[in-house]
């Protein structure tokens, strides 16, 4: 089973997926899958569901039909030890963080420690926390500062040490980007890369930015009419025949991420 | 299967080469630990290319073990999917100083002053947000515009409305006890009659209004704390300031004046229901019948006593509805921030209100009124 699970090619596989709010229908027989080891971005107007597609997969939110998997489990099992195996196996990064409030940097990185790795020592655990925390790029000392204390990338940042607690296979990335400055933006899209690679990560990532779809992504899927309209590099997707997408690729501040892509390639 | 996934380690004396498989990753942290702590003496090198999973915890243990055996950990061998993985991870340490505490007399003077010195604070910052507040009504007699109507309405349906049947079954039940325990002693005497006295006094001065401001202090000041704070935290307060409006216009105003006009209508519900239980418990136990009873209560009446009670009623209007606002204002932004400034608002308020209940009461006395 195990052996079977790693030469399984598809991460998540969802088939069909329909969610509605009352009335609006976010999603109706949407595809989507992301293979092993890829960064998937995603992308969609607002309100085009790409939050709602996120906490489906999760668990999060319960969809009126289709199927979800996950690691080859299905996600919309209520079977607790199914559930803890999508759990132990993924980290989230919230939007701005959803660090508890309450507690410093680096126990909120140990909570998911604490929880499923009850029997490590305090040392280590401790260790493991600093490790994280470092490895999302922040200095050792701001393991002792609560969220309050942090600015917003650095909120992010400690994020995604917690989401790194447990060296999940599988990241949900919702905005990484947003809200940061533009040089803080390219910082957080390298460290995204460098882990992926490092850790051999797989990368369901939200996002509006340009920038991180062009620098990072390996793969784009676009969700529009309720479902995923198109999936593949961002080269291809710049030449699909519709309104949406060419308005988000082919406008201003597409075919300027565009170019500091290529001059970034030439500089190198 | 789990002969082939649990760490394991294999030593080969003639080259000392130590050879790792299995799973070295977290779930297998201990045992990777006692592996490690355990390995023979005289590893030379170390081969990791039959590691199938590793993880940032198996590398950092192995990290620490080359630091412990004096070993070249850039010579250790891994597959190469893992290189990129341990290039990463770099060596840390528990170096957080022993926490120390301290239980001396000292120490617990050091506490004394600190509490002091934070309920001052809390004195100081209660009576300026009081004058910041008394200002603001005048203004806003001044300036009707800053009134809020809407606002006002909606919390004196919640302050008062939606409090109607905590407050008028809570005072009939004290009312009832108050009358068997006054029967009880009064009745040695033959001087059972004295109940509804004994009632209508307690409950007009003193008790309608107490248990009024005291149910609406666990149930109004905590709601005003909790909502005010959560919105602090949300930096909800914030937009209101930048949006040129007042917080205390916006926020306080309308809780204050709602709880101003509220609390006193509350309190003759309170001593209502209050008389109503002594009338009930001396018609059914105490053998008074209820035109006996209504009889007596017309002869020993006196205005003062129901005066004297609802005259406090504005004051503990004040106290909550302050206190609960100020509290949510003092919010910070966690979570758990909220929760204590909740629980400090219901405190406050009900010791203070309780503690000017007592000084009145001396006051009144004294006064002969």
């Amino acid at each position: 089973m195990a052996a079977q699970d790693d030469n399984d090619e598809l991460v998540i596989r969802v088939r069909g997926l329909a969610n509605h709010f009352g009335e609006q229908v976010v999603h109706e027989n949407l595809d989507l899958d992301v293979r092993r080891g890829e960064i998937l971005g995603v992308v969609g107007g607002s309100g085009s569901g790409k939050s709602v597609l996120m906490r489906s997969i999760l668990g999060l939110r319960t969809p009126d039909a289709g199927t979800i998997e996950v690691l080859g489990t299905d996600a919309r099992s209520e079977d607790p030890e199914k559930r803890l195996h999508i759990e132990r196996n993924s980290g989230v990064l919230f939007q701005d963080g959803a660090l508890f409030s309450s507690l410093t940097v680096g126990e909120n990185v140990q909570v998911p420690l604490k929880e499923h790795h009850d029997e490590l020592p305090d040392s280590l655990r401790y260790e493991l926390a600093l490790l994280k925390v470092k490895l999302a790029g922040l200095p050792a000392d701001a393991i002792d500062k609560l969220p309050s204390q942090l600015s917003g990338g650095m909120r992010k940042r400690a994020g995604l040490a917690r989401a790194l607690a447990l060296d999940p296979p599988l990241l949900f990335l919702d905005e990484p980007t947003a809200g940061l400055d533009p040089i803080g933006a390219a910082a957080f899209d390298r460290l995204i890369a460098t882990l992926q690679e490092a850790l051999g990560l797989t990368v369901f990532l939200i996002t509006h930015d340009l920038d991180t779809l062009y620098a990072i992504c390996d793969r784009v899927a676009v969700l529009a009419d309720h479902k995923v309209i198109a999936v593949g590099p961002v080269s291809e997707l710049e030449k699909l025949d519709h309104p949406w997408v060419q308005e988000y690729f082919n406008g201003p501040r597409g075919r300027a991420a565009r170019d500091s892509r290529s001059e970034l390639r030439a500089g190198a | 299967m789990s002969a082939s996934t649990a760490p394991s380690l294999r030593f080969d004396d003639a080259p000392g080469r130590l050879s790792l498989a299995g799973r070295w990753t977290l779930e297998h942290a201990l045992a990777i630990a006692d592996l490690l702590r355990d390995a023979p003496g005289g590893v030379r090198e170390v081969d990791a290319r039959a590691v199938e999973r590793l993880d940032s915890v198996g590398v950092l243990q192995l990290l620490r073990y080359s630091r412990r055996c004096d070993l070249d950990f850039d010579g250790f061998a891994f597959r190469p999917e893992h290189h990129a993985l341990v290039a990463a991870i770099e060596d840390v340490a528990d170096e957080r100083p022993k926490k120390k505490r301290e239980y001396g007399v000292a120490a617990a003077l050091g506490r004394l002053g600190y509490a002091v010195y934070d309920n001052a604070r809390e004195i100081v910052a209660l009576i300026s947000f009081l004058g910041e507040n008394l200002v603001k009504l005048v203004r806003m007699v001044k300036e009707p515009r800053r009134f809020r109507l809407t606002a006002t309405v909606s919390h004196m349906e919640q302050v008062g409305l939606d409090a109607v049947p905590l407050v008028a079954l809570l005072s009939y039940l004290v009312g009832a006890v108050i009358a068997f325990l006054g029967a009880n002693i009064l009745e040695d005497f033959g001087a059972t009659i004295y109940v509804v006295e004994l009632v209508n006094i307690a409950f007009l001065r003193e008790f309608g209004v107490l248990l009024t401001a005291i149910v609406l202090a666990g149930r109004t000041a905590s709601a005003f704390t909790a909502q005010i704070g959560s919105m602090v935290a949300r930096e909800e307060v914030d937009a209101i300031r930048t949006l040129g409006m007042d917080p205390v216009d916006l926020l306080v105003m309308p809780r204050l004046l709602a709880m101003l006009a509220m609390l006193p209508l509350l309190t003759f519900i309170a001593d209502l229901a209050g008389l109503l239980g002594g009338l009930t418990v001396g018609a059914l136990a105490l053998d008074i019948p209820v035109p006996a009873y209504f009889a007596r209560m017309e002869q020993t009446m006196e205005l003062r006593h129901f005066l004297v009670g609802l005259s406090k009623a504005p004051v503990f209007a004040m106290v909550i509805a302050l206190i609960g606002c100020l509290e949510g204002l003092q919010t910070e932004g966690t979570a758990q921030s909220v929760g204590e400034r909740t629980t400090s608002s219901v405190v406050q308020t009900i010791s203070l209100v309780i503690v000017l209940d007592a000084i009145a009461a001396i006051w009144f006395m004294q006064m002969g009124w």
